[in-house]
C-alpha cells in the first residue's frame, strides 16, 4: 500500500509516506523483524503535536519496549486503531496494514533529512 | 498441571461459622452486594490438596540450588520461621500505645543499632517495603536535600544500573542521566565528570556493581560526587560482598539501601514481601520517614510527626514481620564473624568462574566479588543463554539471571551466594559442562528446552497478545 | 555461621582458583577501607536467640483488640499459614523462569481472579507493598489517563493514605490535590459536585470512609463521571462479602489493603495492596499480572505478562520503579477466599455487622458516651467521649483493652473522638467486658 521504495526512512527504521502536506507514518520491515513479534502498540492520540526524533509511540514486543521517533514535525491526524486490535499488522505488513499513523507535516524542509529507500538500506 | 481451584468448585464448604444470623437488614438495600462473588466453593481438604499440589511444581531454594544473580538466594533460616510468628509479635495491632508494644520496639531499635554498626550511615528507616521502595524513600530525601536548590534536577545513573534506578529517579520527578561503563565494566570516570555538575542531585551507585566487580575508584568518585554538591546513593542490593568487610560510610555513601530479603536472609516468598531499609549518613537523618523509634534510656516511642521528615512512603511502620527475620540473623554473627558471610560469598562466586573459565568466560576476565557474569564463547555463535537457562532447569538447577548487565551480551549472571556447598557447585559446572557440550552436538535439543519439566516453551506472545488475567 | 564448606575444603577451592589466601580475592578494594571494624553483640546460637527473641515477644503486651483504622484483626484458618510456609512457596523467587514456578504463577493467577470476582472488577495485579501505595500508584495512572495533574479526595480517605499521597507526589511528579469535605460523617456532594467544576482527573472515594461510614457510592459514581473524571475507589475487601461491590457503581480503579484477608496484624506490616481497574486501563496498572498462555505442547500454563509495562524494560519511561509484589500476602489472601468461599465470606461479613451494631448500641447507653454519626456503617464507628479518647485509651490499656483510635491525633478538633472497630474475633463477653469498662471511666 506504501510501497517502500516511495518511503522516506529516519536512521532509526520509521518510514514516512508523503503526498503534499501530509504523510503516513510507520516502521521499517527490518525494524518489526529486529523487534518480532509485536505485541502492543501506544499510539499517538489524534491532534498530537509531534517533533521530529521525538518519541511519539512505543512498540512493544513481548521483552522490549521501542520508541517510534517521529520521521518528521506536524500534527498526528489519523491513528491506525486496527493495532489495538492487532498489533501483529506489523509483523505481516508493516508497510501496507502495519501503518501506525497518518499526519499533517509542519515543515516541508525536514523532508530532506530523511534518506531513500536505497540509502536506508545501505545503512543496514 | 494441576485444574484452577475454581474448576474444582462443588459447592462444599471449607471454614464455616457458627451462631451467624442474616442481619443485612440492618442496612438499606441499596448499600448491599446483588450478586455472590464467583470463588471456590471447596471442602477444607480440597484446598490443602490443591495448593500443596501447587507447591510441588515450584522450584524453590529448599529443594533447588538457585544461582540468580542480583538476588542473593541465601539459605533461610527455619528458626526464624517460628520466631518471626510469635504470637506477641503478630498480633499485635500498629496502633497499639507504645507501652504496650516495647518488645517489637525494642527489636526495631536495636535492629537499627546493629544496621549502623554494619554500614556507619548513623539513622536509618524500616519502613520502605522493597529494594525500589527504598530508593524511592532515598531520592525523595535527596529531593528534599536540595530543595533549596532547585537546579539539581539530575539523577546521574551508570549502564550497568538495576532497571529500579532509572524507574525511582523518573518517579521522583528527576531527569535521568546515562553514563557507560568503561572497557573494565566499572565507572567511567572521564565520562563522570563530563556530566556531574551543579545540576547532579545525586548519583546512584550499586556496590559491587553488576557486573560483579568493585569499583575500584569508589573513593574517586564520592569525592568527585561531592566537590559538585550531589549526594551518593548505594544501591545496597549488593552487600552481600561487603558485609563485615567495608563499611559504606568509609566509601563517602550518603544514603544508602538494603535489601533485608537479599543480605540479611529473609526468604522471597515467590516475590515478597521482601523489605528495604534505608539509612543516612550524619545531617540527613530529620529527612527520613516519620515511624522511627526512639529510645529515651527507658522507654522506646514512635516518631510520628516531624516537619522535616519527607513523610511517609507506606502505612505504618514498616514490613515488621521481615524485621524481625533479618535482626535474629545479624544477633548469630558478631564483629569478627560477619565478615565469612561476604568472604564465602565470594570465594564461592570465583570458584565457578575459575572452573567454567574454559566452558562459559567471565565477560570480564578478573577476580570477581560474590557473582560472575559468564557469557557465551565467541565460537559458540549459535548457543544463546535463554538455551542455557531453559537447559539448566531439565538438569535440576534453578537459571541465573541472565541477558543482565544490559552491557555483557548473552549474560549469564551466577551469585552462588556462601550458603551453598562445594558439592552443590561441583554438580552446577558438571552441568554447566554438560551443556556445553550438547550445545557443539545438537543445538536443536538445547533450543527447545526445557524437556524435562511440566512445562515445555512458553508462548509469551499469546500471553500478550491475549491477555487472559483471570478466570 | 552457616558455613557450607569445612576449613579444608575452602583450601581446596582456593587452590583451584589458584591462590593461597582467601585475602586476594579482594585486592579492588582500596586497604583503608579494610580496615573497618564491627562492634557487634556477641554472636548467639540458635538456642540463646530462640530465648532472646521470646524473652523480647514478652515484652509486648497484645490487648484485646478494638482498633481498626485500615489494619484488622480477622480469624485466620490454620490452613492458610500451614500452606503458605510451604518452603516451595516461601522460599522460591519472583516467577521469571515460567517453567519453574508454575505453583506461584498459577496462585497470582488464581488470586488475581478471586479479588476480580470478590471486586466484580476486570483486572487485578498480583498485588503492590500496601493499599497506600496502591492508591497512589493508582492516581498517577488516573492522571496519565485523564492528562490532567489534579485529584479530588474524600475527606473521609484514611489519614495514612493522605500521608502517602503527600508524600509520593509533593515535588515529584507535582500533582496537585483537593479534599472534598465531610457532612455528618459522610461526602458532603453539593461539595463534590462544586469541585468537579473544575477539570479533575480523578475523584478518590472511601467507602466505607475512615470514620466507618458507608457513602452514596452509586449516586457519587454518577457524579464523578458525568464531571469526566474517574473513580477511583478504597474499599474494605471483607465488607464485600455483603457490601456492593466496586464493579458494581462503576469504578475505574478499585484499591484496598488486602492484610484483613489471611493475614496477621504484624504491627502493620507487611501489608498487601490489592490494585486493580478497568480492562481499557490495564496498560497504565503498574505492577506484575500473571497471564494463561500455552507451551509447545498445547498444555495450559501460566506466565508474567505484559511485562514491557515494567521497569526491567522500560527504565526510566516505566510508570512505577515497582519490581516485587506482596506475593505470599496474596498467596495467603488467595487461601483463605478458597476456604472461605463466598458463603463463608457473607459469614464473616454478616457477624462483623452484627457485632458492630450490638457494640455501638451498647456504648451508645454508656452514660457520657454517645455515636458520633448516624449513618450506616460496617465494622467501624466513632463514638464521642466524654473524656479525650487519648485518656480513654490509656485507662482501658491498663484494663488489657485497645479501645480504639484517637482521632485527636487526626484532627485536634476530633480530641474527644474515638474511632472503635469490632471483628468476628469478639465474643459477646469481650463487648460486656469492654462496655463494663467503660461504664468504670
Amino acid at each position: 500500500m506504501y510501497n517502500q521504495e516511495k518511503c522516506k526512512f529516519s536512521k532509526t527504521h520509521e518510514w514516512a509516506y508523503i503526498e503534499g502536506d501530509t504523510a503516513v507514518c510507520g516502521i521499517s520491515d527490518h525494524a518489526q523483524h529486529e523487534i518480532s513479534d509485536i505485541v502492543f502498540v501506544e499510539l499517538p492520540k489524534v491532534g498530537a503535536k509531534i517533533e521530529a526524533g521525538k518519541s511519539c509511540a512505543v512498540i512493544e514486543s513481548v521483552k522490549s519496549a521501542s520508541d517510534f521517533y517521529a520521521p518528521l514535525s506536524g500534527e498526528v491526524t489519523e491513528v491506525n486503531t486496527n493495532l489495538t486490535a492487532d498489533p501483529s499488522l506489523i509483523n505481516q505488513a508493516p508497510h501496507g496494514d502495519g501503518w501506525i499513523f497518518k499526519m499533517k507535516i509542519a515543515n516541508a524542509k525536514e523532508e530532506e533529512n530523511l534518506l531513500s529507500f536505497d540509502a536506508y538500506k545501505a545503512t543496514l | 498441571m494441576e485444574k484452577l481451584i475454581i474448576e474444582k468448585s462443588n459447592g462444599a464448604r471449607g471454614v464455616i461459622f457458627n451462631g451467624v444470623k442474616d442481619v443485612s437488614s440492618l442496612l438499606d438495600k441499596k448499600h448491599l452486594r446483588k450478586q455472590e462473588p464467583n470463588l471456590p466453593q471447596v471442602s477444607e481438604f480440597d484446598v490443602v490438596r490443591h495448593f500443596t499440589n501447587l507447591s510441588r511444581l515450584n522450584f524453590c531454594l529448599d529443594t533447588h540450588f538457585y544461582p540468580l544473580g542480583s538476588c542473593t538466594m541465601k539459605y533461610n533460616p527455619k528458626s526464624y520461621d517460628v520466631l518471626c510468628s510469635l504470637e506477641n509479635f503478630s498480633c499485635l495491632h500498629p496502633l497499639t500505645p507504645a507501652t504496650n508494644a516495647q518488645g517489637t520496639l525494642e527489636l526495631i531499635y536495636k535492629f537499627e543499632e546493629l544496621l549502623k554498626g554494619i554500614t556507619g550511615l548513623s539513622s536509618w528507616t524500616l519502613q520502605p517495603s522493597a529494594g525500589a521502595h527504598g530508593e524511592f524513600t532515598g531520592a525523595l530525601i535527596a529531593k528534599t536535600y536540595h530543595k533549596k536548590d532547585k537546579n539539581r534536577t539530575e539523577i546521574i545513573v551508570p549502564d550497568t544500573a538495576h532497571g529500579t534506578n532509572p524507574a525511582t529517579a523518573a518517579m521522583c520527578g528527576f531527569k535521568v542521566v546515562n553514563i557507560k561503563s568503561n572497557a573494565h565494566g566499572r565507572v567511567d570516570l572521564e565520562e563522570l565528570k563530563k556530566v556531574l555538575g551543579p545540576k547532579t542531585a545525586m548519583v546512584m551507585l550499586t556496590l559491587p556493581n553488576t557486573a560483579g566487580l568493585f569499583e575500584r575508584d569508589i573513593l574517586e568518585i564520592s569525592k568527585l560526587v561531592h566537590a559538585a554538591g550531589a549526594l551518593l546513593y548505594m544501591d545496597g542490593a549488593n552487600l552481600n560482598a561487603l558485609i563485615g568487610l567495608v563499611k559504606p560510610v568509609d566509601m563517602g555513601v550518603d544514603i544508602m539501601h538494603i535489601n533485608l530479603h537479599k543480605t540479611l536472609a529473609a526468604p522471597h516468598g515467590g516475590g515478597g514481601p521482601g523489605a528495604g531499609a534505608v539509612g543516612v549518613r550524619k545531617g540527613l537523618e530529620e529527612l527520613l520517614p516519620l515511624g522511627r523509634v526512639l529510645f529515651d534510656g527507658q522507654k522506646y516511642t514512635l516518631l510520628t510527626k516531624s516537619k522535616k521528615s519527607i513523610g511517609q512512603v507506606k502505612s505504618f511502620w514498616g514490613n515488621i514481620a521481615i524485621v524481625i527475620r533479618a535482626y535474629a540473623y545479624l544477633r548469630q554473627f558478631d564483629g569478627k564473624t560477619l565478615g565469612n558471610i561476604a568472604r564465602n560469598a565470594v570465594l564461592n562466586a570465583n570458584y565457578v568462574r575459575v572452573k567454567l573459565k574454559n566452558y562459559f568466560p567471565a565477560f570480564f576476565d578478573e577476580v570477581c566479588m560474590h557473582e560472575c557474569v559468564l557469557t557465551i564463547a565467541k565460537d559458540m555463535p549459535n548457543l544463546k543463554a535463554l538455551y542455557v537457562a531453559k537447559r539448566l532447569l531439565d538438569l535440576g538447577y534453578h537459571a541465573p539471571t541472565i541477558y543482565f548487565p544490559l552491557i555483557v551480551p548473552q549474560a549469564l549472571m551466577v551469585e552462588p551466594t556462601e550458603t551453598e556447598s562445594k558439592q552443590t557447585l561441583d554438580g552446577f559446572i558438571e552441568a554447566m559442562k554438560q551443556i556445553f557440550e550438547e550445545a557443539k552436538k545438537d543445538i536443536s535439543m538445547l533450543e527447545h528446552a526445557p524437556h524435562k519439566t511440566e512445562i515445555g516453551v512458553i508462548d509469551e506472545v499469546l500471553a500478550a497478545r491475549e491477555p487472559n488475567l483471570k478466570w | 555461621m552457616f558455613d557450607a564448606s569445612s576449613k579444608e575444603t575452602k583450601a581446596a577451592m582456593l587452590k583451584e582458583i589458584g591462590i593461597e589466601n582467601i585475602e586476594e580475592l579482594f585486592k579492588d578494594i582500596p586497604s583503608n577501607l579494610k580496615q573497618a571494624k564491627f562492634n557487634l553483640p556477641a554472636a548467639l546460637d540458635e538456642q540463646d536467640l530462640t530465648k532472646y527473641i521470646k524473652a523480647l515477644a514478652a515484652k509486648n503486651k497484645p490487648l484485646l483488640n478494638f482498633a481498626g483504622a485500615g489494619i484488622y484483626e480477622h480469624f485466620i484458618p490454620a490452613a492458610v499459614n500451614a500452606l503458605s510456609t510451604r518452603g516451595e512457596f516461601l522460599t522460591a523467587y519472583t516467577p521469571y523462569q515460567a517453567q519453574a514456578s508454575q505453583g506461584t504463577l498459577q496462585a497470582i493467577y488464581e488470586y488475581q481472579s478471586s479479588i476480580c470476582a470478590l471486586f466484580d472488577m476486570e483486572v487485578s495485579n498480583a498485588s503492590h507493598y500496601d493499599g497506600a501505595t496502591a492508591l497512589a500508584e493508582s492516581v498517577y495512572a488516573a492522571c496519565q489517563i485523564k492528562g490532567i495533574n489534579k485529584v479530588l479526595i474524600s475527606a473521609g480517605l484514611n489519614p495514612q493514605y493522605k500521608q502517602v499521597l503527600k508524600t509520593y507526589f509533593n515535588g515529584t511528579r507535582e500533582i496537585k490535590f483537593e479534599e472534598v469535605s465531610l457532612k455528618e460523617g459522610t461526602l458532603d456532594l453539593q461539595d463534590l459536585k462544586n469541585k468537579l467544576q473544575t477539570p479533575s482527573a480523578a475523584f478518590v472515594l472511601a467507602t466505607p470512609n475512615f470514620f466507618g461510614c458507608l457513602e452514596e457510592s452509586e449516586e457519587i459514581s454518577k457524579l464523578v463521571h458525568v464531571n469526566n473524571a474517574l473513580l477511583i475507589s478504597v474499599v474494605n475487601p471483607i465488607s464485600l462479602g455483603i457490601l456492593e461491590t466496586p464493579g458494581s457503581y462503576d469504578s475505574d480503579f478499585a484499591v484496598a489493603e488486602g492484610q484483613c484477608l489471611g493475614n496477621a496484624m504484624n504491627f502493620g506490616g507487611p501489608g498487601l495492596g490489592i490494585f486493580t481497574c478497568k480492562k481499557q486501563y490495564v496498560r497504565y496498572m503498574p505492577g506484575r499480572l500473571c497471564g494463561i498462555t500455552k507451551d509447545d505442547k498445547g498444555n495450559r500454563c501460566f506466565v508474567l505478562t505484559l511485562q514491557a509495562r515494567e521497569q526491567h524494560i522500560r527504565r526510566e519511561r516505566a510508570a512505577s520503579n515497582i519490581c516485587s509484589n506482596q506475593a505470599l500476602c496474596a498467596l495467603n489472601a488467595l487461601i483463605y477466599l478458597s476456604l472461605l468461599g463466598p458463603k463463608g465470606l457473607k459469614e464473616v461479613a454478616l457477624l462483623n455487622l452484627e457485632k458492630a451494631h450490638n457494640l455501638a448500641k451498647e456504648i451508645s447507653q454508656v452514660k457520657g458516651f454517645s455515636l458520633a454519626y448516624q449513618k450506616p456503617f460496617f465494622n467501624e464507628f466513632v463514638v464521642n467521649c466524654p473524656i479525650p479518647a487519648k485518656q480513654v485509651i490509656n485507662k482501658l490499656a491498663k484494663k488489657g483493652i485497645l479501645a480504639g483510635v484517637d482521632l485527636g491525633q487526626v484532627d485536634k478538633s476530633l480530641k474527644n473522638s474515638l474511632l472503635v472497630c469490632i471483628t468476628e474475633t469478639k465474643t459477646q463477653a469481650d463487648i460486656e467486658r469492654f462496655i463494663s469498662c467503660l461504664r468504670g471511666i
